[in-house]
């Protein structure tokens, strides 16, 4: 029994509140329950249910969170969900036949079987039933085909566009208005309403990045030189991180974005606040010294005169879920951190180290950018 | 017909597959170049959809020919495999009954290739 209320607790830990997966960890749990009860030896409820337990924990921690497929929060996340669900059920009652018919020809004992018998087994079993198998397989796939990638003509019409340009090693955010021209620009976070459609026009700056939003669906590659399209709708509010799928350089692992899923209320209004005229932000010494030290060169932020487009927007910088594109958690200390050395935390970054400035100007920089909402 | 049972060559035996790659090619680029053009052809989607169903039946059509004439060259069945003695007679079992094992394969194929003609919606946008 002690195994099992373990399990549950890790398991609970180890899940968000997905009612999907703390359902699969009551099967388990159940499960786990009945192998104590019945094995009642010391080294065994210590021994093997703990390595049972540690093992599935961390194979079922894989399942649920920000950035997974498998705890889908999106219309075509679903669909690939679904996809999963009945391929992994349809390929396990094979694999299951299979490993019976091998376990009764491996322990019966042997009996001459009739050529004609032999023959029919191989025609029904080897041939008639793979083809069907595969063949009613194959037709659900395709047949889920546009719920996967609502490609098709009108399934894109009328929504909201975000053009999303992957550099090395971030993103660059624009948010354009119903005419197609650009409202807003911001970086490394998108803000999505739940249960509205969002086309993405997919650029790349540099090398070939992707863009995938595992819990919502994706991923569609961004190619330099070519527009692609992807659209998405969120189904559940929520943050949710998008990682670079297509290997694009040293810090590749380390570009990764925050999707913010916001009630459509939520949505209008955040972003009604980015589009109307930018409020200045407070002057302290911190905003003096980003304009004295340079910073303003490549980083734009909205109400100053900062407009360099070299280094991700920084507008609201203090509002983001993370710092260096998924990177760092946002506290004053990573920032400062990043400022000092921002190679040593993102190898192959283009922003140089400032670790010569004094100690006092980066913390007030930092303390300035960390304020901005 | 005769001169089909005496003729050695390995056409016959390429037959079903050749009609499958056939098959794959028309269906696959018809849709490109009908998707590409969408304005310049004057053609609706379905009556590409069922031109290349029509070219799915005729291709079923040949192949289950091909196999038909490969069970004739393999005698209908009457000797089991692998007839792998040196003579003449068993070369020409031997390739009958594998043209009839790849007209079986392609027949296949070609009906999974056609499984999109059912479900395709709409040109990609």
């Amino acid at each position: 029994m002690h195994g099992g209320m373990h399990f549950h607790t890790l398991c609970h830990l180890s899940s968000s509140a997905n009612t999907t997966y703390r359902a699969d960890c009551c099967t388990y749990d159940r499960s786990e329950t009945a192998i104590s009860g019945r094995i009642r030896a010391p080294n065994q409820i210590f021994g093997r249910p703990v390595l049972t337990i540690v093992i599935a924990t961390l194979a079922l921690a894989g399942c649920s969170g920000p950035q997974s497929a498998l705890d889908p929060a999106g219309v075509e996340a679903s669909a690939v969900h679904h996809l999963f669900i009945v391929m992994v059920i349809g390929g396990a009652i094979i694999w299951a036949m299979t490993i019976g018919v091998l376990a009764y020809a491996g322990r019966t004992r042997p009996k001459p079987i009739s050529v004609r018998g032999a023959s029919r087994l191989i025609v029904w079993g080897g041939v008639a039933f793979p083809v069907v198998v595969l063949f009613l397989l194959l037709s659900y796939a395709v047949w889920l085909m546009p719920q996967v990638r609502p490609w098709l003509p009108g399934a894109m019409d009328g929504t909201a566009e975000i053009e999303v340009t992957g550099e090395q090693f971030w993103w660059r955010i624009l948010y354009l208005d119903q005419t197609g021209k650009p409202a807003f620009e911001t970086a490394n976070e998108l803000h999505l309403p739940v249960g509205r459609r969002t086309t993405f026009r997919l650029k790349a700056a540099d090398v070939i990045h992707s863009f995938w939003i595992p819990a919502l669906g994706g991923k569609m590659d961004m190619i330099p030189g070519r527009d692609n399209s992807l659209s998405l709708e969120p189904t559940k509010a929520g943050i949710y991180r998008g990682p670079c799928a297509e290997f694009c350089g040293t810090s590749h692992a380390l570009m990764a974005f925050s999707v913010v899923v916001m009630e459509e209320v939520d949505y209008l209004a955040w972003r009604a606040a980015r589009t109307q005229a930018p409020v200045a932000p407070q002057k302290t010494s911190g905003q003096e010294l980003f304009f004295r030290h340079g910073c303003a060169a490549c980083h734009a932020i909205a109400g100053t005169p900062a407009i360099g487009r070299i280094g991700p927007d920084l507008t609201a910088l203090g509002e983001r879920q993370t710092l260096a594109a998924g990177t760092l958690s946002n506290t004053p200390d990573a920032m400062i951190r990043f400022i000092r050395d921002p190679a040593s935390i993102k190898p192959g970054v283009k922003m140089p180290a400032f670790g010569m400035l004094p100690d006092g100007d980066i913390e007030a920089i930092s303390a300035w950018l960390g304020g901005l909402k | 017909m005769k001169w089909l049972r005496e003729i050695e060559t390995f056409w016959t035996l390429f037959t079903a597959p050749t009609v499958w790659a056939l098959h794959f090619l028309i269906c696959y680029v018809a849709f490109a170049v009908f998707c590409a053009k969408q304005g310049a052809l004057a053609l609706s989607f379905d009556t590409v959809r069922l031109a290349l169903g029509g070219v799915t039946v005729v291709a079923l059509g040949v192949i289950v020919l091909s196999a038909w004439l490969a069970w004739r060259q393999w005698g209908f069945g009457t000797d089991d495999p692998p007839h792998d003695a040196p003579t003449d007679e068993d070369r020409r079992k031997f390739q009958g009954f594998a043209t009839l094992l790849l007209a079986g394969l392609s027949f296949v194929a070609v009906l999974y290739v056609s499984v999109p003609l059912l479900f395709i919606g709409a040109c990609q946008s």
